[in-house]
C-alpha cells in the first residue's frame, strides 16, 4: 500500500484520536514496511481503536521500531505484543498500555528465555495459598512494588532479581509470605507513624531498616508456626547486613513482637547506619495500613454489635428492657460465646468472622465490641442494607472473562458481576395469572405428569426386595419335575430417573417494558406450575447490566428454593431494568448450573431481542460473539443452551449465535405464556 | 397365611465391649445420656470425619447397648432396613432388617448419612421417632413396639448436601440435635496424637495443616481437612513414613483430585513441615 492508501484507512480508523500531521507521519513510517506487516498493524490498530482511538494511534507509531526489533518476519510476536498491549490498557489503563508497550526489552526478554516470574502467572496459586495461610480474606494485585494495606497484598507485576524464572517465583512467595505475616504476627500493631515522625529527615531510611528489622523478626515467627515456610523465606533472601545480624538474638526470640524491632531502629538510627537496599523484603506502608486497619476494626466492630443486637432482641425482650444477655470470647477456642436468658446462642457467621478478624487485629475482642448496639449508641451504616444504591462503594461478586472478537482474545476479568435481589412484590400478579390460566394449568399438569419418570420393576432378579411369585412359582414347579430351580426369584424397584436440570435466564432489560415482561412473567408461572409436578430441579435468574462495570444478577429462584410464596412475590418483581449483556450472564448462570448434580443441564434464555448494552462497544457482532462464545463455553460443560425469544429479526443472527435448532422466535408476545411450558416439555422429552 | 409359618432370622448384633477411644468436646455426652433416658431420638450434625461415628461407638458402650449401624446409600430401599422375605431350600424365610433387629433387641440403631438414603425410606422411621416407638413391618403384619433400650440416632452433614439429597422438616422435627464440628486446636492435636500413635509435636504440625485447609474451604474446597485424615497422616507416619509423604497422601490428595488445588494443598504441606 502506498503512503496515500495507508493515510486513508488510518483516518477511517483511528479519526477521533490523532492530528493530520501525526497520522501522515505514521503513514510515511508504515509505508516501508512490506505488505503482510502493514496489514498486520492496520488489523491491530483498528481492534484497538474500537476500545481507545488513542491506543490505536499509539499502536501504529510504536509499529515499526517494534517490527525492528523482534524481527520482521514474525508476526505472531508482533501479534502477541499486540494483546500484551490491550491487556494492560484493560487492566491499568491507557498510560499502563503504553508502557508496556514501549517496554520492547522486557517483550523480547519475555519470550525468549521466560527469565522473569510474573504476577499474573503466579497469582492464581499464590491467591490460594495466601487464602489457605489467613483466617481472613486477603487479597492479591499487583502493584508498583511489595507491601500490604493489611487487606490486600500488593506484588510486582513482574520479577527478575534472579536470573532463573523458578527463583523469582519463589522470590513472589516469600514476598506474599512476609506481608501476610506482617498483618499476621502484628507489625501494624504499634504507631508506626509516630515512631517514625522522630525522624521525619529520614523517614525513608527509617522505613527501609523497620523493614528490614521486622524481616528479620517475622521470619522467625514464621518459621515457628509454619518450618517449612520459614525455610523458605531464609533460602531466598541474601545473608543479613552486619547490623540486623547483630539484632537477631533480640528479634528472633520466641515470640518477639513488633517492639524490639522499633528499639533496635532507634539505636540504627542514632548510629545513622545507612540501610541497604531493600530486595526481599517488601515495603512498609505504616499509613495506609493504619487507616484501613482502623476502618476495620471499626466495621468489625459494628457488625459484632449489630449481631448481638439482633440476637438479644430475638430473646423477646425490648432493647432497653434489661434482661439476662451475656457475650464474651472463649479464650481457648477464639470463639465467642453469647448467652440469653441461660441459653447459648450461636453467632451468625458474619459476626463470627468479624470476631475472629478483630482477634486478629487486636490479640482480644474489645469488651465495647461485645456489647449490643443500642439506639443512637452507634450510626447504623450497614453496607448489606443499603447496597443497591451504592453499586461502585460494594465489590462485585465474581469477575468474568469477555472475548472480543476484534482481538480474537479474551478480556480478562473484564465483567463485573453483582447478585442482587429483587425486592418481593405482593405476588398478586402470579395470583391472578393462576386463575385467568387455571383450566389451561390443568391441562399442562396433565400433560407433565406424564413425561414423570416412574420407578420400573425389573423381575427374575439374583436379589432384590421382593420375591417375583411368577418366578417361584416356575421354580418350584421346576423342582417338583426334577429339574434344577432358576434362582432368579426376587424382583427389584429401579429408579427411572430423569436427572435434569434447567436454568431459565429472563432477559430485564429496558426494552422488554410492558406486554413483554408481562408475558414473560406469566410464562414463567406456567413454567413453574407444570415443573413442579415434573419434579426437574430448575432455577429462574433475572439479568440486567449498564455497562461491564454493572452486570447485575436477580435470583428469582435457585435451584434450592422451593416454588413457594417468597418465589412467586420475587417473579411478581421481575421489572424491566437496563441493558442485555449477554455473555456476561450466561458465563455467570452456567458457573452456577455447572454445579447441580444433574446427568443433563439445560439453560434456556427468555428474551427479546439482541444482545446489547450501553454505549456503541457490545451492539452489533461484538454482543453476539460474545454470546456465542459464551455458549460454547457452556456446551463444553455439558450445557445444552435453548432461546425462546419474540425478536422477529432473531432469524438473522439467532442461528449463528445459538447454532440451529436451538431457538425458537415466537411471532406474538402473548403466544410466550402458553408456549414455553411445551417447548421446555419438548426439549426434555 | 400367618406369621408364624416362616421361620424368622434375627442377624447377631455388635456389642461394643472395649471402650473407644472418644475425646469430649463439650456437654454432648450428658445430653446424649439424657436423651437415651427419655427415650428420644437423637441426629447428629458436623462435617465428615468430625468423630460422629466414633461417639456414636463410644455410647453405645458407655451405656452398654447393642450397636446396630447402616451406612445409608442412595439406592437403600425400606426392605433393607426393615427386611425380606428369602427362599432356603425348599424354605421360605423372614430375614430381619438391621433396623427391625435393633428395634427387637432394644439396641441403638445408627443411621449414618440419612440424607443419602431414598426419601420413602425415612418414613418408616417416623413412627419410631416420636412417642409411639413402634416399628410397622407390612409384609408380615407385624407391628413391634420398641423396647425401653432401643434409640434411633441419624446423623448428616450440612456442609455438601445437594440440592436433591435434603433432609426434610417433618423428619429433622423428631430428633434432639446435637451439633458437633471439628474440635479446638489443642484437643485435636491429642486426639490425632493419641489415634495415630505420633508424639503431640507432630500432631500439632498436622492440625496446623488441617486449619490451613480449612480455611480453604468455600475457596476451592468443599471441606477442609477432617480430624479422621489428619489420623490416618499421623497413622502413616507412625508407621514409619516421612511426614510430608503422608501428609500429601493422606490429606492433599485425598482432599480433591482438582489439579490447581492439588497444587495449593501441597504447597500448604511444603508450609507445614
Amino acid at each position: 500500500m502506498f503512503e496515500h492508501e495507508i493515510e486513508e484507512k488510518l483516518d477511517e480508523l483511528l479519526f477521533a484520536s490523532a492530528s493530520n500531521r501525526a497520522i501522515s507521519r505514521a503513514a510515511e513510517q508504515i509505508e516501508a514496511l512490506p505488505r503482510p506487516l502493514q496489514d498486520a498493524v492496520l488489523r491491530w490498530a483498528g481492534a484497538a481503536a474500537q476500545t481507545s482511538p488513542d491506543l490505536g494511534h499509539v499502536i501504529v507509531t510504536l509499529a515499526p521500531q517494534t517490527f525492528e526489533r523482534i524481527g520482521a518476519d514474525d508476526l505472531g510476536a508482533f501479534d502477541a505484543w499486540a494483546i500484551a498491549g490491550l491487556d494492560a490498557y484493560d487492566k491499568d489503563g491507557f498510560r499502563a498500555a503504553v508502557e508496556s508497550m514501549r517496554d520492547l526489552d522486557g517483550f523480547v526478554a519475555m519470550r525468549e528465555g521466560r527469565l522473569f516470574a510474573r504476577f499474573s502467572e503466579v497469582e492464581p496459586r499464590l491467591a490460594r495459598f495466601v487464602q489457605g495461610l489467613s483466617g481472613r480474606g486477603l487479597a492479591l494485585k499487583s502493584g508498583t512494588f511489595a507491601w500490604t494495606d493489611t487487606e490486600t497484598i500488593f506484588l510486582p507485576a513482574r520479577i527478575a532479581h534472579f536470573a532463573a524464572a523458578e527463583d523469582n517465583r519463589r522470590l513472589y512467595k516469600s514476598l506474599a509470605v512476609q506481608l501476610w505475616a506482617q498483618t499476621r504476627y502484628g507489625t501494624f500493631s504499634a504507631d508506626l507513624e509516630a515512631e517514625l515522625a522522630r525522624w521525619p529527615e529520614r523517614r525513608d531510611e527509617a522505613l527501609v531498616w523497620l523493614a528490614h528489622l521486622e524481616a528479620a523478626r517475622l521470619e522467625a515467627r514464621v518459621a515457628h508456626d509454619l518450618p517449612g515456610l520459614g525455610a523458605l523465606l531464609a533460602s531466598v533472601r541474601s545473608t543479613w547486613p552486619e547490623e540486623i545480624a547483630m539484632a537477631l538474638p533480640e528479634l528472633q526470640a520466641s515470640g518477639a513482637e513488633v517492639g524490639a524491632s522499633l528499639g533496635w531502629l532507634e539505636r540504627l538510627m542514632a548510629k545513622g547506619a545507612v540501610p541497604p537496599a531493600p530486595t526481599f523484603c517488601g515495603r512498609l506502608e505504616p499509613g495506609v495500613a493504619a487507616r484501613v486497619r482502623t476502618e476495620r476494626i471499626a466495621r468489625d466492630t459494628e457488625t459484632l454489635k449489630k449481631a448481638l443486637a439482633v440476637l438479644k432482641g430475638a430473646a423477646g425482650r425490648k432493647p432497653e428492657a434489661p434482661n439476662d444477655f451475656s457475650a464474651q470470647m472463649n479464650s481457648e477456642t477464639g470463639e465467642i460465646e453469647v448467652n440469653v436468658d441461660g441459653e447459648a446462642v450461636t453467632l451468625p457467621p458474619d459476626a463470627q468472622a468479624a470476631a475472629q478478624s478483630l482477634l486478629l487485629d487486636l490479640g482480644e475482642v474489645p469488651p465495647e465490641a461485645l456489647t449490643p448496639a443500642g439506639d443512637g449508641a452507634w450510626t447504623p451504616t450497614d453496607r448489606a442494607t443499603g447496597a443497591p444504591e451504592l453499586q461502585s462503594d460494594r465489590k462485585a461478586d465474581h469477575y468474568y472473562d469477555e472475548w472480543d472478537y476484534h482481538r480474537n482474545a479474551y478480556r480478562r476479568g473484564w465483567c463485573h458481576v453483582y447478585e442482587m435481589e429483587v425486592k418481593p412484590g405482593d405476588g398478586t400478579f402470579v395470583r391472578d395469572t393462576r386463575q385467568r390460566y387455571a383450566p389451561f394449568i390443568a391441562q399442562l399438569k396433565r400433560k407433565f405428569e406424564a413425561v414423570r419418570g416412574e420407578d420400573r420393576i425389573l423381575g427374575r432378579q439374583p436379589e432384590g426386595e421382593e420375591i417375583d411369585l411368577d418366578a417361584l412359582v416356575e421354580a418350584r414347579n421346576d423342582r417338583k419335575c426334577g429339574a434344577e430351580p432358576s434362582p432368579r426369584l426376587f424382583s427389584r424397584r429401579v429408579r427411572n430417573e430423569r436427572s435434569l436440570a434447567a436454568m431459565f435466564m429472563v432477559d430485564m432489560s429496558g426494552s422488554t417494558k410492558g406486554w413483554v415482561n408481562d408475558a414473560e412473567r406469566e410464562a414463567l408461572v406456567m413454567l413453574c406450575e407444570a415443573l413442579e409436578k415434573l419434579g426437574d430441579s430448575y432455577a429462574i435468574y433475572g439479568f440486567s447490566g449498564w455497562t461491564r462495570t454493572r452486570c447485575d444478577i436477580y435470583r428469582i429462584k435457585s435451584f434450592s428454593d422451593a416454588y413457594d410464596d417468597a418465589v412467586r412475590a420475587r417473579i411478581d418483581a421481575i421489572e424491566a431494568k437496563d441493558y442485555t449483556r449477554m455473555g456476561v450472564a450466561i458465563r455467570h448462570l452456567t458457573r452456577l448450573l455447572a454445579q447441580q448434580p444433574a446427568r443433563h443441564k439445560l439453560l434456556v434464555t427468555l428474551s427479546d431481542g439482541r444482545p446489547d448494552d450501553f454505549g456503541d462497544e457490545y451492539r452489533g457482532n461484538y454482543g453476539i460473539e460474545d454470546t456465542r462464545r459464551a455458549l460454547q463455553e457452556a456446551r463444553r460443560q455439558g450445557i445444552r443452551s435453548y432461546c425462546v425469544t419474540i425478536d422477529r429479526h432473531g432469524q438473522d443472527y439467532l442461528k449463528h449465535m445459538m447454532g440451529p435448532a436451538a431457538y425458537t422466535v415466537l411471532d406474538d408476545v402473548k403466544k410466550l405464556p402458553l408456549k414455553v411450558a411445551d417447548i421446555y416439555r419438548r426439549l426434555t422429552a | 397365611m400367618t406369621t408364624t409359618a416362616f421361620r424368622t432370622i434375627t442377624p447377631e448384633l455388635e456389642h461394643v465391649h472395649s471402650e473407644p477411644y472418644y475425646q469430649p468436646v463439650s456437654d454432648e455426652v450428658a445430653l446424649f445420656e439424657a436423651a437415651a433416658t427419655k427415650r428420644l431420638p437423637v441426629l447428629l450434625k458436623g462435617p465428615t470425619g468430625c468423630g460422629k461415628t466414633r461417639f456414636v461407638e463410644y455410647m453405645a458402650w458407655k451405656l452398654k447397648r447393642p450397636l446396630v449401624t447402616v451406612a445409608c446409600h442412595d439406592d437403600l430401599t425400606t426392605a433393607d432396613l426393615v427386611g425380606r422375605y428369602l427362599i432356603v431350600g425348599d424354605e421360605t424365610v423372614w430375614l430381619d432388617g438391621p433396623l427391625t433387629a435393633a428395634v427387637r433387641a432394644g439396641a441403638i440403631c445408627y443411621l449414618d448419612e440419612i440424607v443419602e438414603a431414598r426419601k420413602d425410606t425415612t418414613v418408616v422411621i417416623h413412627p419410631l421417632a416420636d412417642t409411639r416407638r413402634a416399628l410397622a413391618v407390612d409384609k408380615r403384619g407385624e407391628l413391634i413396639s420398641a423396647p425401653p433400650g432401643f434409640m434411633l440416632v441419624i446423623s448428616y452433614n450440612p456442609g455438601y448436601q445437594s440440592v436433591l439429597k435434603e433432609i426434610k422438616p417433618s423428619t429433622r422435627q423428631r430428633f434432639v440435635a446435637l451439633e458437633f464440628d471439628y474440635p479446638g486446636a489443642e484437643v485435636e492435636a491429642q486426639i490425632v496424637a493419641t489415634e495415630g500413635g505420633i508424639d503431640v509435636d507432630s500432631a500439632k504440625k498436622l492440625v496446623k495443616l488441617g486449619e490451613l485447609t480449612r480455611n480453604l474451604k468455600g475457596a476451592g474446597l468443599d471441606e477442609g481437612a477432617s480430624t479422621r485424615l489428619l489420623v490416618h497422616a499421623a497413622q502413616l507416619i507412625g508407621a514409619g513414613m516421612p511426614a510430608a509423604t503422608a501428609s500429601v497422601a493422606a490429606v492433599a490428595r485425598a482432599l480433591t483430585d482438582d489439579p490447581d488445588m492439588t497444587q495449593t494443598l501441597d504447597d500448604l504441606v511444603r508450609a507445614v513441615f
